[in-house]
């Protein structure tokens, strides 16, 4: 253990721990203001926000201060470090930045969208000076789209260069540059190219004031509207931790959340922007149920859950097939609730996987890796947005292993039906757009179906009872990434219409008492399949996931790299 | 003292023909390198150097053998950097050497690759020095053809090749690590030490950077010894142990308003007023002295009365200046308005900041703002205080920047503030209300 000395207080940090003293400070409770630094960016120290004064304590207690103050972003942690963060002359050297990044600064906050959580006003407020000395001047305003999700305020920047350092370091797509020199110094695209990288959207995450804005969510909320949730991406197998932002039950904007096992502090614009299906006009947003050739009439859903329960047990005592096709947009705890319900009423019942989308390659960044000249090359990729086009395969999967022996596929459900007929059959969808072309044709062997999904397609179409279903954010769950690590989602809204979650819709079904709550099922989960025992007996659920060991095993394939 | 004083970095300027290799071999050139390559280890140079407390000539002074001495014992690979991208107001001895001795420098070159086992050297000049350029470029050329470049040199198993790199107009592409950043053909944004280049530097290999003065007085350390060096310019003071002392010869670069301007090699050391009577021929038109710049812009302001200062590396910070620098000297007759030079500096400072550091890049561009409202006649005296605390917090010297270009953007404004702050007052008083143009 190292000891650090951060304004006269005392803390340990871990030997090999490779802290700078940023970091060092935090750990302390104490914060050192900065804006270049991003703890998953090369460091440049050329903000000179986070100026400390530094020394070092010798064996006999003694400390030698250094005269200079020094940035704290480049300054390793080392045993008998002394910080000072709140002297006079760190005091004064915080106030000048400020007040020099105010110079030119538009202030125009009251139309900023970075405005509530903007680090020039939160720092201007705890670090700068009280009045303005240099006499304002005319300033400009400028604006200029760099891109198809971020538009570039060019007056607002602070030069900190996080976004230039992402797109040569991250993505590794390079489109964005400094130009100019001196206080004339600006960010801009290079001649002839747009930020359009798949990861362009991190650049507004990262810029410390409101300089790259986001135009899906330009002028949409005052963030400080917003109420922020934990959940996850699940667009596909990465499954990027995420803060879902939302004012009014209504989902305004995703914003990547740090977890190292998962996406680091990065998510695509993919999956960033990609919610907009939610609320697509077209989503089922009520039961329905259809006669033998009417449309779907809506319905209650205490009405059509019973008709629902009596349909499955009818099959069952006649001895015909109950199939339940689970998709891989499920949380484990929908998957489980439904495996454990038709198990109970329909002890024969077979489950199957739904399809798992695939589009393309895995797609690793950065796109150049770094080191053409100089830059050591790096061979474990920044960021992986995955093909595999869905959250929870290796969930869904692991569920249904516990309740038969292997979780079989869409073309055996196909087979089955077609040579066995149905009495019963459950599909739970959950796909981001109608889905199903290869299993419609065969529904036609069963008696009864019921389709629980998002969008009419073409099963809506076949089937006798149509539930909508709550997407991720509206519901709380967990899902197994393409690394094995099972993450825990909160309900962020509640869902559109009269949607419910699969796991909701099976824990009434069950007869259970009191509201569905998904950390209860995460614990009976944990209990019964031992691939999910990590997950038992936690109260609080690590911000990071949990490791689920048995998964790459269990599904038979190499880790995959972060 | 100097009046006898024999040049040497300037020996051959003025013979005809003297950029051609003939004409330097005739004139003992290229004995130095065969003499380090014969009789000497690169170890033996290097210790050479050290033991001759050769100074950088580039404007830090740091010592030349201590920073060859910083590479690391098991690297593999050195690269040599000459900076040769005179920069500094006022400097132009670079250019007088490149243009009228190639050869000297290049010869230079050879030897501190020698000794730091340097397999290739990049010379940065300068974007505006076409000529220099093209005459060093022919002289490379020459030293390639005579076998004094390239592979196994004179016969002996040492190989160098040397690059001829022009910069793109940059001031900032002087300072030593913006110069590696813009020779990788990156922005001359210089980088955060450490890692220093010696350890860490061009194509991330340790890398020497080195100015062309120091390497010339190099090449005249083997021809000459240590002794010849250590016996001109200023030893170090005894009773302080961290005086480097300044020994050798110096280029002077004299301009200003002064009937010699031009480039003189002394002793390091000569009294400002020395060089400005005797050898520059006195102010022009017989008027007096307002402000020396003894050093380059970026070193400050000498006043009239601190004339006698000796120009070496001490004797400067003990009258406010930042130090000798380039030993650009410029000279200010009594009819200037420091005024109007501060506002001319500040706004090269500000033009020029690579636009990195937050302190340089506002701070430069404030205080450049603020000589304008003087100059406008908008300013209060209290303006003044504001410059002065500017000046004070921006630089590597209180720490609040990666290179020293706002120190020396903030030395002008202190010296001539805190020397000359009753004419700024005076200024300030009657400009009120007066538009200029």
């Amino acid at each position: 253990m190292a000891t650090i000395v951060v304004n006269g207080q005392e803390i340990q940090i871990p030997d090999g721990a490779r802290m700078n003293l940023i970091e060092a400070a935090r750990l302390a409770g104490v914060e050192i203001p900065h804006y270049c630094y991003h703890p998953g960016l090369s460091v440049v120290a050329s903000c000179r926000m986070c100026l400390v004064e530094v020394g070092q304590r010798d064996a006999d207690g003694n400390v030698r201060m250094l005269p200079k103050l020094v940035p704290a972003c480049a300054t390793p942690a080392q045993d008998g470090t002394v910080v000072v963060t709140n002297s006079e002359k760190v005091r004064s050297a915080e106030a000048l930045v400020e007040e020099l990044l105010l110079l030119d600064h538009p202030v125009d906050c009251p139309i900023c969208d970075q405005a509530g959580e903007c680090y020039l006003q939160d720092y201007y407020y705890k670090y700068g000076r009280r009045e303005r000395r240099a006499p304002a001047e005319p300033f400009t305003s400028r604006r200029k789209d760099v891109g198809q999700f971020v538009t570039l305020f060019i007056d607002r920047c602070v030069m900190c260069s996080r976004c230039v350092r992402f797109t040569r370091e991250v993505s590794g797509t390079g489109e964005l540059a400094v130009v100019k020199r001196g206080n004339r110094a600006i960010i801009d695209v290079f001649p002839g190219q747009e930020l359009n990288n798949p990861l362009s959207g991190n650049t507004v995450d990262i810029c410390p004031v409101g300089a790259l804005c986001s135009k899906p969510f330009l002028y949409k909320q005052r963030v400080w509207f917003l109420r922020t949730h934990r959940s996850i991406c699940t667009l596909c197998a990465t499954g990027c931790a995420v803060l879902v932002d939302q004012n009014m039950n209504r989902v305004y904007r995703l914003r990547p959340r740090f977890n190292p096992n998962a996406n680091d502090w990065w998510m695509c614009d993919y999956g960033r922007f990609g919610f907009d299906f939610v609320y697509d006009p077209r989503r089922l947003l009520r039961p329905g149920t259809r006669g033998d050739d009417s449309e779907p009439s809506a319905t209650d859903w205490e009405v059509v859950l019973e008709s629902l329960a009596t349909r499955v047990r009818r099959a069952a005592q006649e001895g015909k097939p109950v199939g339940v096709l689970l998709s891989p947009f499920l949380s484990c705890e929908d998957a489980y609730l439904a495996c454990t319900w038709f198990r109970e009423v329909a002890p024969a019942a077979r489950f199957y996987l739904g399809p798992v989308p695939v589009e393309g390659e895995d797609e690793r960044f950065p796109k150049r890796p770094l080191g053409a000249i100089g830059g050591g090359t790096e061979s474990r990729p920044r960021f992986v947005i995955s093909g595999e086009k869905c959250p929870n395969a290796r969930g869904v999967r692991l569920v249904i292993e516990h309740f038969q022996e292997r979780a079989q596929e869409v073309a055996d459900f196909v087979a089955d039906l077609d040579r066995d007929g149905a009495g019963f059959v459950y599909i739970a969808g959950g796909y981001p757009q109608p889905w199903g072309d290869e299993l419609a044709g065969v529904l036609e062997k069963a008696d009864y179906v019921v389709v629980h999904d998002l969008f009419p397609g073409p099963l809506t179409e076949k089937a006798d009872l149509v539930l909508p279903m709550a997407v991720w954010f509206e519901r709380a769950g967990s899902y197994v990434n393409r690394n094995g690590v099972l993450q825990c989602t909160e309900r962020a809204v509640v869902p559109r219409g009269e949607a419910r979650s699969v796991g909701r819709v099976m824990w009434s079904l069950l007869g259970r008492s009191g509201l569905y709550r998904a950390e209860d099922v995460l614990q009976e989960l944990a209990l019964a399949v031992p691939a999910f025992a990590p997950a038992g007996a936690i109260s609080d659920y690590p911000e990071h996931g949990i490791p689920l060991q048995s998964v790459h095993v269990a599904a038979g394939e190499e880790p995959a790299e972060v | 003292m100097t009046r006898d004083y024999e040049p040497v970095l300037l020996a051959n300027l003025g013979v005809p023909d003297s950029h051609r290799l003939d004409v330097y071999r005739s004139r003992g050139g290229y004995q130095a390198i065969e003499k380090a390559l014969r009789q000497h280890t690169p170890e033996e140079v290097v210790e050479l150097v050290v033991q001759s407390k050769l100074r950088g000539r580039g404007g830090a002074g740091f010592p030349c053998g201590m920073k060859w001495k910083f590479l690391p014992k098991d690297r593999t690979v050195t690269y040599l950097c000459v900076n040769a991208d005179e920069s500094e107001p006022g400097t132009f001895n670079n250019r007088i050497l490149m243009e009228n001795d190639p050869h000297q420098v290049l010869e230079g070159i050879m030897i501190a690759a020698y000794a730091t086992r340097a397999q290739t050297a990049y010379i940065y000049i300068r974007y505006e020095y076409v000529r220099a350029h093209r005459i060093l470029q022919q002289a490379i050329q020459e030293a390639y053809d005579a076998g004094l470049l390239g592979r196994n040199i004179l016969g002996t198993e040492f190989s160098l090749d040397i690059y001829l790199h022009r910069g793109a107009g940059a001031y900032i592409c002087g300072e030593e690590t913006g110069l590696i950043e813009s020779l990788e053909g990156k922005r001359g944004w210089p980088r955060t030490k450490p890692p220093y280049p010696a350890v860490e530097g061009v194509f991330r290999k340790p890398t020497v950077v080195n100015n062309v003065e120091t390497l010339c007085c190099v090449k005249h350390i083997l021809d000459r010894g240590v002794d010849w060096f250590l016996s001109i310019g200023v030893p170090a003071d005894p009773n302080n142990p961290r005086d480097l002392g300044s020994y050798g010869p110096k280029l002077y670069c004299v301009s200003g308003h002064v009937n010699r301007p031009g480039c003189y090699e002394l002793p390091l050391g000569v009294p400002c007023r020395e060089l400005i009577e005797d050898y520059a021929g006195g102010v022009r038109n017989g008027k007096g002295v307002k402000a020396v710049i003894p050093g380059g812009l970026s070193m400050g302001f000498l006043r009239a009365d601190e004339l006698d200062t000796p120009l070496d590396f001490s004797s400067l910070q003990k009258v406010g200046c930042l130090g000798l620098g380039t030993a650009a000297v410029v000279v200010f007759d009594e009819d200037t308005s420091i005024v109007d030079i501060l506002h001319r500096s500040c706004r090269f400072f500000a033009h020029e900041s690579c636009g990195q550091c937050t302190p340089c890049r506002e701070g430069t561009a404030w205080m450049y703002r603020i000589l304008n409202r003087i100059r406008n006649g908008e300013a209060e005296p209290s303006d003044l205080e504001i410059l002065l605390e500017i000046a004070d917090s921006i630089g590597i010297i209180p720490g609040t920047t990666i290179c020293g270009l706002a120190d020396g953007a903030a030395w002008p404004v202190k010296t001539a503030v805190r020397k000359f702050r009753e004419e700024f007052e005076e200024y300030i008083r009657t400009r009120k209300g007066v538009t200029v143009g």
